[in-house]
C-alpha cells in the first residue's frame, strides 16, 4: 500500500480557510491528506501546536495565512512567519526535516492556489516518507 | 529526639554533577532545623550506606526520598525503582531528575557517538590504541541508550526545580514537604522578581541577537538589549540569582506551572518581539541564532526527545 501522509493544516479564518472553501465550492481537486483546523489568524498558531501535531504523529504541518500586508489583525501573519522560521530551526536540530513544515499565503480568492500548494505539499511529504516521530509510536 | 516522631528521609545521587547534594548544605544553619525534624536513613554521598541497607528497609518506610540526578545507567534505574518501593513520597530533586538538565542534551547523540567522543575522538584525549574501558571480572552497569528523567521511569510525587535548587526554593520546598504537601513554589515567571524589571520598556523590539559576551551590559533588561534571557518562560522562585550576578537566565527552574513547553513558549515570545523587517533580514537574524535546542531546551532536552534525536531520512 502506498504511503498516505497525514497533514495537519492550520488555516486562518479570513484568507486561507476561505480560499479552501472556494477550492471546495469550485470543485477543484486536491488530495484528502490534510486535516484542516480553522484558527482566527495564522498568528494564533502557537509553535506548541506545531510541535504537538508532530508529536502526535503528523507527517507534515501546513499553515495558511493572509498575504503580507493583508492580515485581518494587521501583523499576525508576520508573527507567524517569524515563528515558523524559528520552528524550522528547532525541528532541524531535533532531527525532523524542516520541509515538513510549510507556511503559505493564500487569499480568499485563491482557491486554485490552495489546491495547488496542498497538492504540492502532499507530494513533497510523500517523497519524504513517514515522520520519524510517527515511526516511533 | 525522644518522644517526637522523626521523619525518615533519603537522598540519592543519580546521573548528575553532585551539585544537588551540595545544595542541601546551602541551607547553612537551617539544615540543623531540618535535622530536628528528620533523620537521614540513606544518603550514600554523605554517609556510609550500602544498597543492601536500602533493600532491607520495609516498603514504604521512608517518608521522603529525594532523587537527584537523571537516569543514565542501569544502576540509576534500579535504585530509582527501589527508592520508589521504599518511600511514601518520592521527590525529583533538581533539574536533572525533573527534566534531564544539561546532561540531557546528550539525547541529541547516540550512545555510540558519546563513547566515541569520550574515549576516542576528543581533542584532549590521547588514546592511540583505541582502548575502551571494559572488564571481564567486573560487571559494570549498562549505559542506557538515552537519558531519562525520574518521571519517565517511576511515579514521582513532587518536583524541586533548579540547577541546583537555589536556597529560597529549597527552603520553601522542604517546609512544604515536611508538612506533607507535594505542591509548592511560585506560579509566576521569573521577570516578576527580576531586579531589572523596571528597565523593561513597554514594547521590546529586537533587531539583532547578541550572545551575552558580545555586548557590554548596560544594566537594563537583557531582552531589551537583544540578549536572550529565558526569564519570561521560566518559573520564579530563585530570586533571580543569575541576573543579580549580571548573567541572563538560562531557564533551570523549568516552565511556569500549567505551561507545558518552556522552550517553545520562549521561542514563540522571541519571535513576537523581533522588530519589523523584510523577509531576508528576518531569515538572517533567525539564522544567526546558534544552537536552538541548547538555548531553549538547555534543561529539558530529555523531556523533548526521550527517545533521542529523531532520524528523518533524506
Amino acid at each position: 500500500m502506498s504511503f498516505e501522509p497525514k497533514i495537519v493544516a492550520f488555516l486562518c479564518n479570513w484568507c486561507a480557510y476561505a480560499g479552501a472553501d472556494l477550492a471546495g465550492t469550485s470543485r477543484l481537486q486536491y488530495p484528502a491528506n490534510i486535516v484542516p483546523i480553522r484558527v482566527m489568524c495564522s498568528g494564533r498558531v502557537d509553535p506548541e501546536f506545531i510541535l504537538e501535531a508532530f508529536r502526535k504523529g503528523a507527517d507534515g504541518v501546513f499553515i495558511g495565512g493572509c498575504h503580507p500586508g493583508d492580515c485581518h489583525y494587521v501583523s499576525g501573519n508576520y508573527k507567524a512567519r517569524k515563528r515558523v522560521e524559528m520552528m524550522k530551526k528547532l525541528l532541524k536540530e531535533m532531527g525532523i526535516n524542516p520541509r515538513r513544515l510549510r507556511l503559505e499565503w493564500v487569499s480568499a480568492t485563491e482557491g486554485q492556489k490552495f489546491a495547488d500548494v496542498v497538492s504540492q505539499f502532499v507530494e513533497e511529504i510523500k517523497e519524504l516518507g513517514p515522520s520519524p516521530w510517527r515511526e516511533k509510536k | 529526639m525522644e518522644g517526637k516522631e522523626m521523619k525518615k528521609i533519603a537522598m540519592y545521587w543519580g546521573a548528575g554533577c553532585g551539585g544537588c547534594d551540595v545544595s542541601l548544605l546551602s541551607l547553612h544553619e537551617k539544615i540543623l532545623d531540618l535535622l530536628e525534624e528528620a533523620e537521614i536513613v540513606f544518603w550514600p554521598c554523605a554517609m556510609d550506606f550500602k544498597y543492601e541497607d536500602l533493600e532491607k528497609m520495609k516498603d514504604g518506610s521512608i517518608d521522603i526520598a529525594f532523587y537527584n540526578g537523571a537516569i543514565r545507567t542501569e544502576e540509576n534505574e534500579e535504585i530509582a525503582k527501589l527508592l520508589r518501593k521504599k518511600s511514601k513520597i518520592l521527590v525529583a530533586y533538581g533539574s536533572c531528575a525533573t527534566e534531564g538538565c544539561v546532561i540531557g542534551l546528550a539525547n541529541l547523540y547516540s550512545r555510540e557517538e558519546i563513547f566515541d567522543t569520550v574515549y576516542l575522538k576528543n581533542e584532549t584525549t590521547k588514546n592511540e590504541d583505541g582502548i575502551i574501558p571494559s572488564s571481564n571480572d567486573l560487571h559494570l552497569p549498562e549505559f542506557l541508550p538515552h537519558l531519562k528523567t525520574l518521571e519517565q521511569v517511576v511515579k514521582v510525587d513532587a518536583f524541586i526545580p533548579g540547577c541546583p535548587p537555589p536556597k529560597p526554593v529549597l527552603e520553601n520546598a522542604l517546609e512544604a514537604l515536611l508538612q506533607g504537601k507535594t505542591e509548592f513554589g511560585k506560579s509566576v515567571a521569573l521577570c516578576d522578581e527580576c531586579p531589572r524589571k523596571d528597565s523593561k520598556p513597554e514594547k521590546i523590539e529586537i533587531n539583532k541577537f547578541y550572545r551575552w559576551h558580545e555586548k557590554e551590559d548596560n544594566g537594563d533588561c537583557f531582552l531589551a538589549q537583544g540578549i536572550i534571557c529565558m526569564g519570561p518562560a521560566t518559573r520564579a522562585g530563585c530570586e533571580a540569582e543569575c541576573i543579580s550576578a549580571n548573567i541572563p537566565c538560562t531557564g533551570c527552574m523549568g516552565a511556569v506551572p500549567k505551561v507545558r513547553e518552556q522552550g517553545i513558549s520562549m521561542l514563540s515570545a522571541l519571535a513576537s518581539i523581533l522588530g519589523d523587517m523584510d523577509e531576508e533580514k528576518e531569515k538572517e537574524i533567525i539564522e544567526s541564532l546558534q544552537d536552538v535546542v541548547g538555548t531553549f531546551y538547555k534543561y529539558a532536552t530529555a523531556k523533548l526527545l526521550p527517545e533521542g534525536r529523531l532520524k528523518d531520512e533524506s
